[in-house]
């Protein structure tokens, strides 16, 4: 049982790219973090210094109290689930499992315990004498996170291990990844660039980006409340709405609500739109007026892409619609589900 | 499956089994000779069938001590190149997988200095620096030793790079899990690297032993006494053409003793053979 | 590509390439830098002294008429064998793509002679051959053909041909097996139904798609004409007769070791390197193609 601490960790490559540019944070025992972000923000690296698999070029990373900068993976006592598992292929899964209790020179019957017990837990018991190669990709990934239980090491750390599955599987193993993770209590670190994936497994939710930390805290509060424009683009599917504002006016907007003085942006979320509300809902809110240019109904909903304001924006209608291409709609959005953000991008 | 008219199909065959003709018929006629007396094989044409002296020939070679080569027996000669074709097959493996381990797994300063060096060596074969190469066997005192017949046959270029391409390929994720797992680079070595190049190493096996049986030259120079002789080289010493004294059904013997080891190798391990020589050349 | 992942370690690496630096430079990088020294030193006939000479052994070698006899020798033996034992291959691989039944067992029979020292190829050629008791030679005397290889230039050179052609088919049969498995057959059944004729196919589809395999053999089997057949040559006709079969390798070892004309022998040795420079520095423009490109 183990806390992560970071403190203004930096990682500067040889030839002088700086891939973390100083991030901190503080991960509560038995908590499972997420790290999200596009391609390149610098999460991936920042998992591999907890691991112990890069050196940290700056700041410190602390498991449990203690600084962990100076020494090797194996004696950090984490265990981790690599993006395409890396199991050992020459071994059979018993022996993928073992492998890590045995250099540590566990005793043979204390890690036969250990390997059945784990295999119990997630339904390997019928493979072990199994190689990899004889193994469908959701039971690969079953073995890697069993050879990461079976350590019962202080913190896992998970490199996006859900992206070599279909989407059907990922999100049974995204239940299931949550459930093992509560019940074993150990606290993690988890890497993906998978919004959905990122809000339905964090307790504590980290948005990167280029290197550094946009927001940091419960995804519920970071859905509602995005720190910035990025923030607001990257959680949330379709992501928010955002137009341009001029001078403290939007072009084409039939009614605006009272703007902060010093907002360039305004925001709302597709599914808060509604559409030809009229009345008292509309009081103090946006009321814009969009032309419809693609209509996609996906059954339980509609996604409406529409032309407002000079930008493009999204709309979430429930069930069918009999909205057609080219029509005009009057949008709504409500005071309190509006977004205003900077000319830096920031919430003000 | 297009083109499956019977005509072609007996074409293929029949040019197929004229080929194997060709190819086998000389090692077949090797072994109808070796079992004819001295003076049947010296009245061509010789008989297609093999004949009735297979064990008084066979024994007079592995055991008698053959004339010509003075006194030593083909037991001896066989020894001889079966350490020699051993010794560069399994010495080759350990240095070129040592050296392929330190170049792909390690940073370290001169390493690509190193690798060039390696490498270069492709280019200078033992034929283009014959001479100041034997004198350093002779300063050295290698002469006529099994050392002398090895060491300098081993460092080869061609193993280096193949188990350099296959280390390439294993994914870096399996060194850190393997780092994770508390493994060091002695243990990520025996526990993950070698298991994972056994057919990479039976392959290349394969292809060094028959590079160490067949050697010519290099035995050549390197030895002068009959007892230190490869099979090959001792050989080349018992025919002589212009004499009528050959004791051609001994040599016959001796050509299937030298010839029947490495066939006999690469048909038993030509699954790995096959797979290693396309594989080596790429 | 993430950058290799690697161990820590700072003293490992350099043990661990140590065994094979030590005898890359103790058997190969001294002897060669020896050679390039020697290429350029004379010796008086007592071999007491020796003076710096530049390039004067190379003039001396290269308008020696011997040696231009055996750089032609080499050039004819060399396109000799290369196209034999191509040829040949080349028939058999196509063959033996046609065939469903028994392709196995051809191909275990076929790889015999790669395990075939050069030199015992030789000799049993010449045993096959030879004037007074091979048995073909019996059959080419009936057939009125005057066979003495042992004194005719040209036969000499056939008998060599053979041997080192035969050595090598199994070699080239294996790449050109492989090669031909590489080629798509839907490449071929399309051929098939624009109209082109078996043969046709062969030589609009199938041998173009083929030409790296063939050009990376082609390299392959100069380099063995030029080194690897040493041992037929010793074995077989001791380059003659009269020098018709002297090869450049066999001329350097001669030179070297039977005559001890160090100079000239080692200034031999240094063209021979570039050649084999020349050849690997082709070998390895086709395997980068290879690398890029599949």
């Amino acid at each position: 049982m183990a806390t992560v601490d970071l403190k203004d960790v930096k990682k500067v490559y040889p030839g002088g790219v700086e891939a973390v540019k100083g991030v901190s944070i503080a991960i509560p025992d038995k908590q499972l973090c997420v790290l999200v972000g596009p391609s390149g923000c610098g999460k991936s690296t920042l998992l591999r210094m907890i691991a112990g698999l890069e050196t940290i070029s700056a700041g410190t990373c602390s498991i449990d109290g203690k600084v962990v900068n100076a020494i090797g993976p194996t004696e950090r006592d984490i265990a981790m689930v690599f993006q395409n598992y890396a199991l050992y292929p020459h071994m059979k899964v018993y022996d993928n499992m073992a492998y890590g209790l045995r250099n540590r020179g566990m005793p043979k019957d204390e890690i036969d315990k250990r390997v059945r017990a784990t295999a119990q837990t997630l339904e390997l018991a019928h493979l072990l004498e199994r190689r990899p190669r004889e193994l469908s990709g959701g039971q690969r990934q079953r073995v890697a996170m069993g050879r990461a239980i079976v350590r019962s090491p202080k913190v896992f750390l998970f490199d996006e291990p859900l992206s070599n599955l279909d989407a059907k599987l990922r999100g049974q193993m995204r239940v299931e990844i949550k459930n093992l993770q509560r019940q074993l209590g150990v606290t993690s670190v988890y890497v993906t660039h998978d919004q959905l994936e990122a809000m339905t497994l964090a307790d504590v939710l980290v948005v990167m980006n280029a290197g550094l930390v946009e927001q940091l805290g419960a995804p519920l509060d970071i859905y509602e409340k995005p720190a910035s424009t990025f923030v607001a683009s990257f959680i949330g599917a379709p992501p928010m709405n955002l137009l341009p504002l001029r001078s403290g006016q939007l072009e084409g907007a039939v009614s605006l609500p009272a703007i902060p003085t010093n907002a360039a942006t305004i925001g709302f979320r597709p599914e808060d739109c509604e559409v030809g509300a009229d009345g008292a809902a509309a009081e103090g809110g946006l009321r814009l007026m969009a032309r419809v240019q693609g209509v996609e109904p996906v059954g339980a909903e509609s996604f409406l892409y529409c032309e407002a304001a000079g930008g493009r924006i999204v709309v979430r209608v429930p069930g069918r619609t009999a909205v057609a291409v080219g029509d005009q709609l009057p949008v709504l959005t409500r005071r309190e589900k509006l977004h205003f953000f900077g000319g830096d991008g920031k919430r003000v | 499956m297009i083109d499956n008219s019977p005509i072609r199909t007996f074409i293929a065959h029949l040019v197929l089994v004229l080929g194997i003709l060709i190819v086998a018929f000389p090692i077949y006629y090797t072994f109808v000779a070796s079992t004819h007396s001295l003076q049947t094989i010296l009245r061509p044409p010789l008989p297609l069938l093999p004949g009735d002296r297979f064990v008084e020939n066979y024994s007079e070679a592995l055991f008698g001590g053959v004339g010509r080569i003075g006194g030593v027996s083909v037991a001896t000669l066989l020894f001889n190149t079966t350490v020699v074709a051993l010794g560069i097959a399994i010495g080759k493996i350990i240095i070129s997988l040592l050296s392929a381990y330190a170049i792909v797994f390690f940073r370290f300063p001169l390493r690509m200095t190193f690798f060039w060096l390696i490498f270069i060596t492709l280019m200078l074969p033992v034929e283009v620096r014959i001479l100041p190469t034997y004198k350093v066997m002779v300063d050295f005192g290698l002469i006529d030793t099994y050392a002398g017949l090895i060491v300098p046959l081993i460092a080869s270029a061609t193993a280096t790079l193949l188990f350099r391409q296959f280390f390439l390929t294993i994914p870096g994720e399996l060194v850190e899990a393997a780092r994770v797992d508390g493994a060091g680079p002695w243990r990520f070595f025996w526990d993950i690297l070698l298991p994972l190049s056994r057919t990479n190493i039976a392959a290349l096996f394969v292809i060094l032993f028959i590079y160490g049986w067949t050697q010519y030259l290099w035995p050549l120079l390197v030895t002068n006494r009959n007892d230190m002789n490869t099979i090959v080289i001792a050989l080349r010493k018992m025919i002589s053409f212009a004499d009528a004294d050959t004791e051609w059904h001994l040599v016959m013997v001796t050509s299937m003793l030298a010839i029947v080891p490495p066939i006999l190798v690469v048909v038993l391990m030509q699954r790995w053979f096959v797979r290693g020589l396309v594989d080596t050349e790429k | 590509m993430s950058p290799r992942v690697v161990f820590p370690n700072k003293i490992l690496p350099y043990l661990l390439v140590a065994p094979q630096l030590a005898i890359t430079l103790i058997f190969f990088y001294w002897p060669a830098s020896q050679a390039l020294r020697q290429s350029m030193l004379r010796e008086d006939p007592f071999g007491l002294s020796s003076k710096f000479v530049w390039f004067a052994n190379f003039k001396k070698v290269l308008s020696d008429p011997n040696y231009l006899n055996s750089i032609q020798v080499t050039a004819v033996f060399s396109i000799a064998t290369a196209a034999v034992a191509m040829g040949t291959a080349l028939l058999l691989a196509v063959m033996a793509e046609k065939v469903i039944r028994g392709r196995g067992v051809y191909r275990t029979l076929m790889i015999w002679p790669y395990a075939v020292a050069p030199a015992i190829a030789g000799m049993l050629w010449l045993f096959l051959f030879n004037p007074s008791i091979g048995s073909l030679a019996y059959g080419l005397r009936w057939l009125g053909i005057n066979w003495d290889p042992l004194l005719d230039g040209e036969q000499a050179m056939a008998l060599v041909v053979a041997a080192a052609s035969w050595k090598q088919i199994s070699y080239n049969f294996l790449f050109f097996v492989a090669g031909l498995q590489a080629i798509p057959k839907t490449l071929i059944e399309a051929a098939a139904i624009d109209g082109a004729k078996p043969t046709k196919r062969f030589w609009t589809i199938v041998f173009p798609l083929l030409a790296p395999t063939t050009f990376f053999l082609l390299v392959v089997n100069t380099v063995y004409a030029f080194f690897d057949t040493f041992g037929i040559i010793h074995a077989v006709t001791g380059g003659g007769p009269g020098k018709a079969t002297e090869t450049l390798v066999y001329k350097v070892y001669n030179d070297g070791f039977v005559n001890l004309i160090l100079g000239d022998s080692a200034a031999q040795s240094v063209i021979l390197m570039v050649i084999v420079i020349a050849l690997t520095a082709i070998q390895f423009r086709y395997v980068e193609k290879k690398v890029h490109y599949g």
